[in-house]
């Protein structure tokens, strides 16, 4: 019977909202918490869903980094929202280095978002390899919850770094590849530049990830670390350097995320990073932490959930709608969508 | 150390060059931070006296016993040296009630292990119960003309509904212990950090329901004030007392004193009562407490209360103390602040956890917006420090925690660990708990 409900009870909940809305859309009921449709049409319920997938890419791609560095040394590391937030910045900023403007040509323009990538995600895993080296080495032997603290710390250091370099308000920034701008439309459901840009760039580099994680050597020993740090130090592997790595992959992808999400949002703001870490997290624990498949579900699903919820319902209770599911989540399903059962748990 | 100072030491006096140093430096800086935070000198360099005392007489029972006594009795004494509405007062009050949270979460945290990030959930809770009971927030009450019961006026005469101080409180404890444990239920089943998350769910989703409350109506009624916030709020009203004013703080810094005592005075009470065994031997080690017959259930869900309810206490007193149930304040930082008391001063350790809050609570409340803000234009710089609040107390946190990872006082059971390298992970120490106790049997 638990494990019925633990199967189908998950999907059930998780198709509620999109089932409710799809329904009351087709059959126009009148509005009941959720607001529904006055013409009997899909269109919005599809609208919602790609918007969700785009924003739903981004936390992925955060949530990758949360996930990467639960799974080898069970830190949640706080400081991660920042550092997307930092990628973002730095993305911006380069912008105006490069002298990309919204009339750029499309050649310059790829040129330019290509080297503007490369750059964001190195500023963002040096900066998550040095903020591992200062605050979390130092720890490793201390009780458990110190890193978390100096994670802390590290967030409102950043922030700090972000207040200072941007100021204390949303910034908006030029509208590069015209977010808005419709590419195509399958009956009614408009798929914009922006949504492109985010889901197609977040899949090759999930790819890429995992590939590594799975097939190279070095994602060997990081799965061998995350197993047993003590037998895979006894196996020749070098456990610091591989966490160092872990750090410097989850930076990455948080980079490629604050550029996305500095094309696609056009604005950035030194508190970006704080919601984002919070929803990318939940995303993560959603999937079950520590796996990297599960992250990205994670995301894409709260990334729905968040644009249903913000469409239909009022952005104001978003978050609550959100940490309510993730919370039922918990109660059918411990470990998360795609973790595994622990022997602690059972 | 030196010759003679080798030959000073005796057991439980310590006069080392090192400690005469460390005490001698710590008294400049406690003279200059009096300073800066307009606290009285001669009462700081009475704390320091009996910081002394302890410190050289380490070991010594009667010391500690005396040093324990006179410190309370100069905590008691203290508002008399200062000015009765002055800045210091406003921030040590709220210290106060903020150790009481501290106290609080350190028993979800540090005695039985869960670790929480959702306590501002209690505290709002706590606020919520004052803003209903203690304000005109029920405008309709008694047909309009207020309702009121055991308080003076002129909270009793004005429209919506007026308990006494007293009797919320009591209302707030069953409130938030109730909503306690309702959180703690669907964690039963998690493991670690789990929890953590579901924790923080719930704090988000209650600080949501008090932000966007006034969307929501009972039969007329708003659920709360939304972004408005609910205020004023009624000031204490205690039997036998003249009622409190905004002017006058020393009653509102004594009634935080005694909140604290009264707190303090309990955890000592559980910690070494059957049910706070109970929480540690389930912190040290799940299955082997279960095995031992700990009832997993009943020993969490009570944690959970517990350290909730002080939660509610506390909000009260800050509901009414700041007079307004601001939905703001309400945020997953807060939970973050008080969680890095309750780690910063050592988990699990009653007089760590009390310290830990005094000294995070003074530096987010006076240290960095009057002393640092301050202090650039005093040496005669155009610089402004405000912009940088946040990173400085950033960097303080992550400085003590990597000069003290244990905390400042850390917990007796965990010293004894240290001292006898065991149960830390010895070579990398990489793992959590689960592989250092592997790694020991």
């Amino acid at each position: 019977m638990r494990g019925f409900i633990g199967e189908y009870g998950l999907i059930a909940l998780l198709l509620v909202l999109p089932v409710a809305c799809a329904l009351g859309d087709l059959f126009t009921w009148k509005d009941v918490i959720l607001d529904f449709n006055d013409e009997p049409t899909l269109a919005r319920l599809g609208n919602n869903v790609v918007d969700g997938l785009s924003n739903g890419a981004i936390w992925a791609l955060v949530a990758l980094g949360y996930t990467l560095v639960y799974g080898i040394i069970e830190l949640i590391n706080f400081a991660h929202g920042e550092v997307f937030m930092i990628g973002s910045l730095v993305t911006a900023g380069f912008f105006g280095t490069l002298g990309l403007t919204a009339a750029t040509g499309v050649p310059g323009l790829a040129l330019g978002l290509l080297v503007t990538l490369v750059l964001a995600m190195i500023a963002s895993g040096a900066l998550n390899v040095m903020i591992e080296r200062v605050g979390y080495r130092p720890l490793r032997s201390a009780p458990k919850l110190a890193p978390l603290i100096t994670a802390v710390g590290f967030s409102f250091i950043l922030q700090n770094v972000g207040i200072l370099w941007i100021g204390g308000s949303p910034e908006g920034i030029p509208d590069l590849i015209r977010a808005q701008k419709e590419l195509f439309n399958i009956g009614g459901v408009s798929i914009a530049q922006g949504d492109m840009l985010a889901v197609g760039a977040t899949i090759p580099l999930v790819l890429l990830l995992t590939t590594f994680v799975s097939q190279s050597r070095l994602g060997r020993a990081m799965r061998a670390t995350a197993q047993d740090p003590e037998a895979a130090r006894l196996m020749g592997i070098n456990v610091d350097t591989t966490i160092s790595l872990t750090f410097l992959l989850g930076g990455i992808m948080a980079g490629a995320a604050g550029l996305i999400y500095a094309l696609y949002q056009t604005t950035i703001w030194f508190f970006q990073g704080f919601q984002a870490g919070l929803i990318a997290f939940t995303a993560a624990v959603m999937g079950g932490i520590g796996n990297l498949q599960g992250a990205v579900l994670g995301g894409f699903i709260i990334g729905i959930i968040q644009q249903i919820s913000d469409n239909r319902i009022g952005g104001e209770w978003t978050p609550a709608i959100v940490f309510s599911y993730l919370v039922l989540i918990m109660v059918f399903r411990p470990s998360g969508l795609l973790g595994e059962e622990t022997r602690e748990a059972g | 150390m030196t010759k003679t100072a080798a030959a000073l030491r005796r057991p439980g006096v310590r006069t080392d060059t090192r400690t005469l140093v460390a005490l001698g430096a710590g008294l400049v800086v406690t003279l200059w931070m009096a300073g800066q935070i307009e606290m009285n000198l001669f009462m700081a360099f009475v704390l320091w006296v009996l910081v002394a005392v302890r410190v050289v007489l380490h070991e010594n029972r009667a010391a500690l016993t005396g040093t324990l006594v006179a410190l309370a009795v100069w905590a008691i004494v203290l508002p008399f040296f200062q000015d009765s509405g002055g800045g210091f007062l406003e921030d040590a009050t709220q210290a106060l009630a903020l150790t009481v949270m501290a106290l609080g979460l350190n028993i979800i945290v540090g005695f039985a292990g869960l670790l929480d990030l959702g306590y501002v959930a209690f505290y709002a809770l706590g606020a919520l119960m004052a803003g209903y009971f203690m304000s005109g927030f029920f405008s309709g009450a008694g047909g309009g003309e207020g309702w009121s019961f055991l308080v003076g006026e002129p909270a009793s005469t004005l429209p919506g509904v007026h308990l006494n101080f007293l009797l919320v409180i009591v209302i707030a404890v069953i409130v938030t212990t109730i909503a306690g444990m309702l959180i703690g239920l669907p964690t039963l089943r998690l493991r670690g950090d789990y929890i953590a998350i579901v924790t923080l769910a719930f704090g988000e989703i209650v600080g949501r329901l008090v932000l966007n409350g006034d969307e929501i109506r009972i039969g007329g009624q708003e659920l709360t004030a939304g972004r408005q916030g609910i205020t004023p709020i009624d000031k204490i009203d205690l039997p036998f007392i003249a009622p409190f004013t905004g002017l006058e703080l020393r009653p509102w810094y004594w009634v935080a004193l005694a909140m604290v005592a009264v707190v303090l005075f309990v955890n000592y009470r559980l910690r070494d009562s059957r049910l706070g065994r109970a929480w540690i031997a389930l912190r040290e080690d799940e299955v082997a407490a279960a095995s031992m017959g700990v009832p997993l259930v009943k020993t969490k869900l009570l944690a959970y209360g517990t350290g909730a309810a002080f939660g509610g206490i506390s909000g009260v007193f800050l509901g009414s103390y700041l007079n307004t149930v601001n939905a703001q304040q309400f945020e997953f930082s807060f939970s973050i602040f008080v969680l890095a008391m309750v780690i910063l001063g050592g988990l699990g350790s009653i007089e760590g956890v009390m310290l830990g809050a005094i000294v995070l609570a003074f530096i987010n409340f006076n240290l960095i917006p009057d002393v640092f803000n301050d202090y650039p234009q005093k040496v005669g710089l155009d610089f402004d420090l405000t912009e940088l609040s946040f990173g400085i107390f950033g960097f303080l946190l992550v400085i003590m925690m990597v000069l003290r990872p244990e905390g400042l006082i850390p917990e007796r059971r965990r010293q004894i660990e240290l001292r006898e390298h065991v149960g830390v992970g010895a070579t990398t120490g990489v793992g959590g708990d689960e592989e250092r106790y592997e790694a020991r049997a």
